[in-house]
């Protein structure tokens, strides 16, 4: 990973969730009062954050430090144990934050497992209070179901093919640069990267020189030399990516290097449905193009397939963007833009049906993480008051129990 | 079956169809219900008392008026729950439109339970439709009067092809089972609960779990014993004792026992008078199996009072059984069922120890005068809810989330937060298509130069006390101009 691309991620993104959570944790633990209705008016009502006591932590390979230390900090927030497992195809990650907690936090409270997939099979059998899995569909599956024999809360931050339609209207130079940077950022590896456009035929000829240019000005006229363009995690990886290649036509790039793992920034033209890069999420530098008649079709495109950690929509024409998150359903959505939404901390991270279920970041971390417990603590005294809902049960009972507990609505009428 | 694919898909294509999404249709939906259970009330307390033999007063505050509340509830609010909430922004995103938009998920399930099976198959209907789901209604066939009721009476005021109801058992439960959702709400035991999420995991599908447990209930020596025991009394013999959240067993001192003994006599006196058989207002087991079950638990135990069983009407009589082995068969399941174990401690860490070796409950109950010893059972303990100097009651309280931990559950819902169970909410940021010049920093190539200006672009909070909003647009603006100029 190249190193501005790393200290952004890696660093100061976590650091970000650190200096959140350390601000805000007094205020995130204390028990929220809720309203009270009639019965409960002179009782105390709140909501308590406990913790769920063991969660296991399951980090991916793409952001080996962030993908463990984001979710790690809201557990560690919540009161709870944490055992981590980083991935273990990327072993100097691995090894160092082996070596690196134990440093700095309580060893008995925080374990770093280092385990092969059989291994991970194997310490999915504990029970755990809770799981939080990064990762793809296929593996999450296994989680949920090794999860469901000792009725473990979880949460899966999977992924799937983000689509991005561009729309006739915008301004094609800003546009392929914010796509650009979003797909070859951790050369593709990420999970919210724009996996293909959608535009007409018209558009993806004023792309092709635009998207050009955009490269050319991020990497440089050879990116292999470019210190800012990563590499392609493992050889199997490699492969799995190279085979993309044949969809389509390639416009630009398309070089490849096995003993780097180096795959050029890649754009392919017209590709259709059926091609090998439309067939599964592409976590690689290659972007796709599929041409669409209009934003009608782009929609039903992606409707008729499984719903996407991310969509992204650029258009000058805000109904333009506003209509494409309207009528599509995703984890989340960034108009004219890529991948920034999951810079702010104030919004949910996360993924819906095969792209992921729960979410994470800022304080949707700490509140993945505890269990959020109603109480209501009541006064021993004004038992008089209790004798309505006690048998014998009377009409008269009955009816003063109703006026009690009925909530009240206010102007309805009008509405209907 | 293809049944089950063909009623789940019809739902599927009407959820697709959008029509569930508007707020005007959920309220005329929600509209409907409300017009349902005030016009088939009659038949809707028939139905209980056939299930339960639980009287009309009983069944009408048990279950139908939660339900009211819940819908009134929903109709007044949804307009503010299903807005778009704009949230905090930073520096960077200043200038761009930030918030949560809460979406339905799809086509949801729900799966009833017998105990109250009115409610527990109608609160989760009210909160999958005010967010705008498809709901397959599965009632459990055990209450088979109120199952062919909701069966009958839906499809009569909502929308057939967005709400339909499925009956049957265990083979058709699991054939519905196999079929892919956007949520399963079940309400049941553990043990199916588990088949649920294993069946559930393989579509990747968010699951709710009402389970259940052994709710303990702690009674401290400093305490009013008379309110007390007349407020347990009520939470474990109503519904026969067959309440997920009912007062499982009883934690406390030996010296006050036999006075805790007493007073739930009292109690059980004043409520169902000298012949519980021939009171109205107790109700039955729901079938001869349970019956068979509870009556086991009573093998080799001391019973303080009450016993007496039939097994012709499924009746059992409230029971108490003192000094009560942790070992004993009466403490390994939850129980489900008039009989009131009491067990022995010493103090009230050893209570919080019993509790804590244990499965994590459904609910918590804990009776004392001392605020203090309340917290302090509360902050030691984990459970679904809990419940301080009563029992039942934090359940008729919708903004509090109700839902279990551990073994008892996962999920909650009442109120608001069965609207947020089941909705998806959607992260969104709309930013300017123009205003190229501050993304400048974060494409290569890259500099030290960058690097700083990232740092000070994410990392300085955005205090809107320290300064005022027009100052840092205004930074904001030169800050791009200036990097516009530096790198172009």
């Amino acid at each position: 990973q190249p190193s501005f691309e790393a200290y952004f991620t890696e660093i100061l993104l976590c650091k970000n969730e650190l200096n959140g959570t350390l601000n805000n944790l007094s205020h995130w633990m204390k028990d929220e009062h809720v309203d009270k209705n009639l019965v409960t008016q002179l009782d105390s009502a709140f909501i308590r954050k406990d913790p769920y006591g063991v969660v296991l932590i399951i980090a991916p390979w793409n952001y080996p430090i962030h993908l463990f230390l984001v979710p790690l900090i809201g557990a560690i927030a919540a009161g709870n144990c944490v055992v981590v497992k980083p991935s273990e195809t990327t072993k100097n990650s691995e090894r160092l934050v082996a070596e690196m907690l134990s440093c700095y936090l309580d060893n008995d409270c925080f374990a770093v497992v280092t385990a092969s997939v059989q291994e991970t099979t194997r310490l999915l059998e504990n029970k755990f209070d809770y799981i939080f899995f990064t990762g793809t569909p296929s593996v999450g599956r296994i989680i949920m179901t090794a999860a469901a024999k000792h009725l473990t809360p979880v949460t899966l931050e999977l992924g799937g093919k983000n689509p991005c339609y561009v729309s006739d209207t915008c301004d094609v130079q800003n546009v392929a640069q914010r796509v650009a940077w979003g797909r070859f950022f951790n050369a593709g590896q990420t999970c919210i990267a724009p996996d293909y456009i959608l535009c007409s035929v018209e558009m993806q000829e004023k792309l092709m020189p635009a998207l050009r240019e955009a490269i050319t000005e991020f990497f440089g006229s050879n990116p292999r030399e470019s210190p800012d363009f990563g590499r392609i995690v493992g050889d199997k990886q490699f492969r799995r990516v190279r085979a993309l290649l044949c969809s389509g036509r390639v416009a630009i790039g398309g070089q490849t290097d096995e003993k780097e793992r180096y795959i050029a920034p890649t754009v392919l033209a017209d590709v259709l449905p059926s091609d090998p890069a439309m067939q599964e999420e592409i976590f690689g530098p290659i972007l796709p193009i599929v041409v669409v008649a209009n934003m009608d079709e782009a929609i039903d495109f992606i409707n008729a397939r499984p719903r996407p950690l991310a969509i992204y929509a650029f258009s000058c024409d805000s109904k333009v963007v506003n209509q494409v998150l309207e009528r599509t359903s995703s984890g989340g959505f960034c108009g004219n833009d890529t991948l920034m939404h999951v810079t702010l901390t104030s919004l949910p991270f996360g993924g819906i049906g095969s792209s992921g279920l729960g979410k994470y970041h800022g304080k949707f971390t700490f509140d993945t993480f505890s269990h959020h417990r109603g109480c209501l603590h009541r006064n021993m005294g004004l038992e008089a008051l209790n004798a309505l809902r006690y048998p014998p049960y009377t009409q008269q009972k009955l009816g003063l129990l109703t006026a009690t507990f009925e909530i009240k609505r206010k102007g309805m009428c009008t509405l209907l | 079956m293809e049944k089950m694919q063909q009623v789940v898909g019809r739902a599927r294509a009407a959820f697709n169809s959008g029509r569930c999404r508007s707020l005007e249709f959920r309220l005329q939906q929600l509209k409907a219900l409300e017009r349902m259970v005030q016009e088939k009330e009659k038949e809707i307390l028939a139905a209980i008392k056939a299930d339960l033999h639980k009287c009309g007063h009983n069944a009408y505050s048990h279950e139908l008026l939660g339900v009211l509340g819940e819908l009134a509830l929903a109709m007044d609010k949804l307009p503010s729950w299903a807005a778009p909430q704009p949230v905090k922004k930073n520096l960077l995103t200043m200038r761009d439109e930030a918030y949560i938009c809460p979406e339905p998920l799809g086509v949801v399930l729900i799966i009833g339970a017998w105990n109250y099976p009115f409610v527990l198959v109608m609160q989760p209907l009210i909160g999958a439709i005010a967010a705008g789901n498809a709901v397959v209604v599965k009632p459990s066939e055990i209450s088979e009067n109120t199952a062919r009721l909701v069966a009958d009476l839906l499809p009569q005021y909502l929308d057939r092809e967005l709400y339909p109801v499925v009956t049957g058992g265990v083979p058709e439960t699991t054939e519905l089972l196999t079929q892919r959702f956007d949520h399963i709400l079940y309400t049941g035991n553990s043990a199916v609960g588990k088949i649920v999420m294993a069946a559930a995991a393989k579509h990747l599908t968010p699951v709710t779990l009402e389970l259940g447990g052994k709710s303990p209930c702690y009674i401290d020596k400093d305490c009013d014993l008379a309110v007390a025991c007349r407020r347990i009394t009520w939470g474990k013999y109503m519904n026969c004792g067959q309440t997920c959240i009912a007062p499982d067993y009883i934690l406390c001192d030996p010296s006050i026992q036999s006075k805790v003994v007493e007073n739930i006599k009292a109690a059980l006196q004043e409520f169902y008078g000298e012949d519980v058989k021939s009171s109205p207002d107790y109700e039955r087991i729901i079938n001869k199996r349970h019956f068979k079950r509870i009556v086991g638990l009573l093998e080799g135990q001391k019973i303080a009072h009450g016993g007496q069983t039939d097994e012709a009407s499924c009746f059992i009589a409230p029971t108490i059984l003192t000094d009560v082995s942790p070992e004993s068969k009466v403490m390994e399941e939850e129980i489900f069922g008039p009989v009131l174990p009491i067990l022995t401690v010493k103090s009230v860490d050893e209570a919080i120890e019993f509790i804590n070796r244990r499965e994590k409950p459904l609910a918590l109950y804990v009776f004392s005068n001392n605020k203090k010893l309340i917290k302090r059972v509360i902050s030691q303990t984990s459970s679904g809810g809990v419940t301080g100097n009563d029992v039942i009651m934090h359940f008729f309280l919708s903004t509090l989330p109700f839902g279990g931990v551990g073994n008892s559950g996962m999920g909650a819902y009442h109120g608001k937060h069965s609207f947020e169970t089941f909705s998806h909410r959607r992260a969104c940021l709309i930013k300017d298509l123009k205003m190229e010049g501050t993304n400048k920093l974060r494409y290569p190539p890259s500099s030290q130069k960058k690097v700083d200006w990232a740092k000070f672009f994410l990392l300085k909070r955005f205090n809107k006390g320290r300064m005022g909003l027009a100052i840092l647009a205004l930074l904001g603006i030169v800050a791009a101009v200036v990097i516009k100029v530096s790198f172009t």
